[in-house]
């Protein structure tokens, strides 16, 4: 054990001897070969130059290789032979003797016989650690083309973070294994996605990318627009990709004329040449609006895909999204078009942006909408074109000159008629019934819960659709005169069905011929006779388009609506019936009350001052007040009625109509502070016993009118008594006469014999 | 005896009614079938045939208007005939006893009880035809009947007629009612008792069938006097006056104009009483 150690600790002294002794060997070598080389005023001249022999002994003895003898690097010298050699290599250093430098040998600066000392110089070498930050300086020294040298001001170099990049983190790591500048496609995807990863991506699947991984030699890549060292930030106005620079840099490719040009396969022409004119052009531009599109806005930069691509910007189905990137108000204006999001949910229903504002276009004129109906009319002009439907012949002429007098003239034909595909030929071909929801939602919702709808819906061949009201290409606002939907015709328009003996008569047997009757009412008069479209049509008091029986509680027309519906013109007098005694408000009752229909007969209604209405208070006041009703009749008001008196008091003349109340409530007409007024209104010296009279007397109630009752018997005891005689007079006189005047004849008789 | 020759000759009719009586008589037809027709009318107004009468003289306010009117001819008639039995006290310088008890008196006595009895004997064939004088117990009766008519449903009337001054009186509305129910049901017995009894009375019974004219002309032969009215003759001849009353036979042209008239009231009469029966049978409540 002892001998072992003692072994070890000579060992270690040795070779620290051994370094003492061989460091003081190499200073004192090195100091005799700085003896000439530190004069700086030492050269010699080679191929008629003159080169510097000095060595910087400071500097030298601050490199790495301040250990090591001038004679280790500097192998083939004879050190008494002075000056040296010439002819000798002696300036030529072999790295390679201490540093393995194989990997550099394959690089290309190796290939190019790049010296070691043109990176790491000759006598000032310093740690590998020292380089960082000045390896671009470096290059750059060699590197001095334009390209290059724009580095340095490139958004890779001048990257505000500490992110900016040198050289070497694009050309292949490190120092010594510099590949060629051209890099594979695929290296260059590898290194730039080491950075931008979803951009190369992107790029990898677009049609860009996809052209490129094919090989075809067209196909850009992130140097066609970015370029290489002088890669700037595309906010950056130098940039290629600044915004404003961009359909230049795509024109590049994509202007005509170009091989690119020359492989499109889609219909836009003149694609830059457009853009230039086109509105988004003219803002960038003319108005410097950087808001403006350029051609990455719409198809975007790096995911640039064919508008037949689903996941394109461009895709019919994107588009909108696309375009309202920008033109987010957009629906205020196209509201019709896309209420109801139809533009986003459904873009296959309704015409996408670029229908109508062709792509690269898009002008800033208004495009009239209908000009894609030259084509419809092409065919639907004329006046011969039929289909085949059910075995029927149906014409598929569209007067174009009426259509474009409807309400609809601003519309193209294909604003309807949405279900057109460019894949059909024609493209009109099973294209469907026009769905109106498109931009009429609300209205073909209620329709849809109508009678009319579910009628529709269930298939039968009766029920209307919109068309059978509205018209198809000759619909007119229901503001136009002309319209079968206007308030003059909609009594017509209604009876093409409603009419007796039409498919929709109604039948019941209190509502027949309600067209008929309708014609002859005040509303139907005032419409017909008078001219007034203010008056009461079918539509106003069923509904335009959520008519539904009188038996749905939900119908305007339902016992329980019909007073609402009715305010909706009567407000004023719905206002006095809310307060009277036939109000549900009012009275709390089992019994049914009154509604508006139940005095106005809802299609034969008639004006109150005219006969027909006054002399109808049995079927009125009648139908629930018999008994009243029977005793009025009883009495001379009623009798006169009778003879067609209007202008003789009738129930609601006394009682009040619409406000009309129970003669103990003091706001009835009846009341008795009330009623002496009521009474002047016929008879204008009215007083208090006047008012007493009976106008609902009977003479057949002894209990209540015991004075009429026994009048009316005393008179008709007088009555009866006083026939009676006298009838018997006459009857027993008869026979006697007779007899005596036979007698009297028969005497005459003789006489004259 | 130049008087007797005449009474031969010329003057063989005996002037029963005066200018004025007849004159009066007409107006009292004429406003009587007018009140009737125009009252049945609101009366029955319930009934078809009696609105359509009333549409077709111009409606329910035309024929108030002239039931108004008749009931002011009636007031007319009845002021006159009080005034005709005024002046006749006057001027033929009557007692009231003789008005009121006279050959010529209108006012039942007892032998108009006498005479009711005698008739109805005579009816049953038990008696001889009573000899009726100037006016017989039913003539009497008919006259009165006017005078009772006219009075209940004039007052009534008026009541009807002016509801506000009434009441305004102190009259409670109530009566209105009642007014209304003697206004009509005497004038229901006015008319059926006219329409009937005084038309079968006077024209319709077999010995006037089928008219009595003697309204309108005046005058009947002395035979029919005789006939009809034997006490009255008797009565005429006894004292004297019958020369007085002797006139000229009505001429055709008279005679004529008065069947028509006559025949017209009576007609009208019948179709009403008609109507009237078939509304308290079929449709009267």
């Amino acid at each position: 054990m002892k001998n072992q150690l003692n072994i070890t600790v000579r060992l270690i002294l040795f070779i620290s001897a051994a370094l003492v002794y061989s460091t003081s060997i190499v200073t004192a070598q090195n100091e005799d070969c700085l003896a000439c080389h530190s004069d700086n005023s030492l050269t010699y001249e080679k191929n008629g130059k003159e080169v510097s022999l000095f060595v910087n002994e400071e500097k030298y003895s601050n490199s790495i290789h301040t250990d090591i003898a001038c004679t280790d690097c500097h192998e083939d010298y004879d050190a008494e032979e002075l000056p040296h050699k010439e002819g000798e290599n002696i300036y030529k250093v072999d790295c390679s003797s201490c540093h393995d430098v194989g990997a550099f040998g394959k690089s290309v600066h190796g290939q190019k016989k790049v010296d070691c000392s043109n990176c790491h110089s000759k006598h000032e070498i310093k740690e590998a650690s020292e380089f960082k930050g000045n390896e671009k300086q470096l290059c750059l020294s060699c590197h001095k083309t334009s390209n290059v040298k724009a580095f340095e001001k490139s958004i890779h170099a001048v990257n505000a973070s500490d992110k900016s990049l040198s050289c070497l983190d694009c050309h292949n790591g490190t120092a010594h294994e510099v590949t060629s500048a051209k890099f594979s496609e695929e290296q260059l995807h590898s290194v730039c996605s080491s950075c931008h990863q979803g951009a190369v991506d992107n790029f990898e699947k677009s049609l860009h990318g996809e052209a490129l991984t094919k090989g075809r030699f067209l196909a850009p890549n992130c140097l066609t627009c970015h370029g290489s060292h002088k890669i700037l930030s595309s906010k950056n106005e130098k940039s290629n990709t600044y915004k404003m620079n961009i359909p230049s840099l795509c024109g590049d490719c994509h202007k005509d004329g170009t091989r690119v040009s020359e492989l499109r396969n889609i219909s836009q022409r003149h694609i830059l040449a457009d853009y230039a004119f086109s509105i988004h052009a003219d803002g960038i531009f003319k108005r410097g609006l950087l808001g403006s599109a350029v051609c990455t806005d719409c198809h975007f930069s790096h995911n640039i895909l064919p508008h037949e691509n689903p996941k394109s910007s461009i895709n019919r189905k994107n588009i909108a999204s696309t375009c309202t990137q920008c033109h987010v108000q957009i629906e205020k204006v196209h509201a019709k078009v896309i209420k109801g999001e139809l533009w986003e949910k459904q873009p296959h229903v309704i015409p996408a942006c670029v229908d109508c504002h062709q792509p690269h276009k898009v002008r800033r004129v208004v495009y009239e909408e209908k000009y894609t109906d030259k084509l419809c009319m092409s065919c639907h002009g004329n006046k011969n074109l039929t289909k085949e439907a059910d075995g029927k012949s149906v014409s598929l002429y569209v007067d174009y000159e009426k259509l474009g007098k409807s309400v609809h003239f601003e519309s193209s034909c294909i604003k309807c008629h949405t279900n057109v595909n460019v894949k059909n030929n024609p493209i009109c071909i099973s294209s469907g019934k026009v769905d109106c929801s498109m931009c009429h939602a609300e209205q073909v919702a209620k329709f849809a819960g109508s009678r009319h709808g579910t009628l529709h819906a269930e298939g039968s061949e009766n029920a209307p659709y919109c068309t059978d009201c509205h018209g198809k290409h000759d619909m007119y606002s229901k503001n136009s005169v002309d319209s079968p939907t206007s308030r003059r015709h909609i009594p017509d328009l209604c009876a093409q069905c409603h009419r007796s003996g039409e498919k929709a008569s109604v039948l019941r047997h209190d509502q027949r011929d309600i067209v008929a009757n309708y014609a002859m009412s005040i509303h139907g008069k005032g419409l017909l006779s008078s001219g007034l479209t203010v008056t009461a049509t079918c539509i106003d008091c069923h509904e335009t388009h959520h008519e539904l029986p009188a038996t749905d509680s939900n119908s305007t027309v339902n016992h329980n609506n019909i007073s609402e519906t009715c305010s909706k013109c009567h407000y004023g007098i719905y206002e006095k019936f809310q307060y009277s005694i036939h109000s549900p408000e009012v009275n709390v009752t089992k019994k049914l009350l009154p509604v508006c229909s139940d005095c106005h007969q809802s299609h034969t209604i008639k004006r109150v001052d005219q006969d027909n209405f006054r002399q109808h208070i049995y079927e009125q006041c009648g139908n629930c007040h018999l008994d009243v009703t029977d005793t009025y009749f009883e009495t001379f008001h009623g009798k006169v009625s009778k003879l067609g008196a209007v202008q003789s008091a009738k129930c609601y003349d006394c009682h009040g109509a619409h406000e009309i109340l129970p003669s103990y409530d003091p706001g009835s007409k009846l009341h008795r502070n009330n009623i002496v007024e009521t009474c002047k209104t016929c008879h204008p010296n009215s007083n208090r016993m006047f008012v007493g009279y009976l106008t609902h007397a009977t003479h057949h109630d002894r209990e209540k009118y015991p004075f009429l009752f026994y009048t009316f018997w005393g008179m008709t005891i007088l009555l009866v008594s006083t026939f009676t005689f006298f009838g018997l007079h006459t009857l027993l006189w008869l026979p006697r006469a007779l007899a005596e005047r036979k007698r009297h004849k028969k005497n005459s008789d003789e006489q004259n014999k | 005896m130049s008087a007797e020759n005449n009474t031969e000759n010329k003057k063989v009719h005996y002037e029963r009614f005066d200018k004025f009586t007849r004159s009066l008589h007409i107006m009292v037809i004429i406003s009587f079938i007018s009140l009737a027709i125009t009252g049945m009318v609101i009366k029955f107004s319930g009934v078809g045939i009696f609105q359509s009468i009333s549409k077709f003289l111009g409606g329910y306010e035309v024929t108030g208007f002239v039931h108004r009117l008749a009931a002011v001819i009636t007031f007319a008639y009845f002021g006159l005939h009080v005034f005709y039995l005024a002046r006749k006290k006057k001027v033929e310088k009557r007692s009231i006893k003789y008005m009121l008890s006279g050959e010529n008196s209108m006012v039942p006595n007892k032998r108009d009880w006498k005479e009711f009895v005698g008739t109805v004997k005579w009816f049953l064939g038990v008696g001889p035809r009573p000899e009726y004088g100037r006016w017989t117990y039913w003539e009497k009766f008919d006259y009165f009947a006017v005078f009772w008519g006219v009075m209940i449903i004039g007052l009534s009337g008026l009541f009807l007629w002016f509801p506000e001054f009434f009441t305004s009186l102190g009259i409670p509305g109530w009566l209105i009612n009642v007014a209304t129910i003697i206004h009509s049901d005497e004038a229901l017995l006015a008319t059926g008792f006219i329409f009937t009894v005084h038309f079968f009375n006077t024209h319709f019974r077999p010995d006037k069938f089928p008219i009595d004219t003697v309204i309108f002309t005046g005058s009947i032969s002395l035979e029919e006097l005789k006939e009809d009215r034997p006490r009255q003759y008797k009565y005429l001849v006894e004292t004297g006056q019958l020369e007085k009353f002797l006139v000229d036979p009505p001429s055709p042209q008279l005679v004529k104009t008065a069947r028509i008239f006559g025949f017209s009231a009576l007609t009208l009469g019948i179709l009403l009483i008609v109507m009237i029966i078939y509304s308290m049978i079929f449709l009267y409540q």
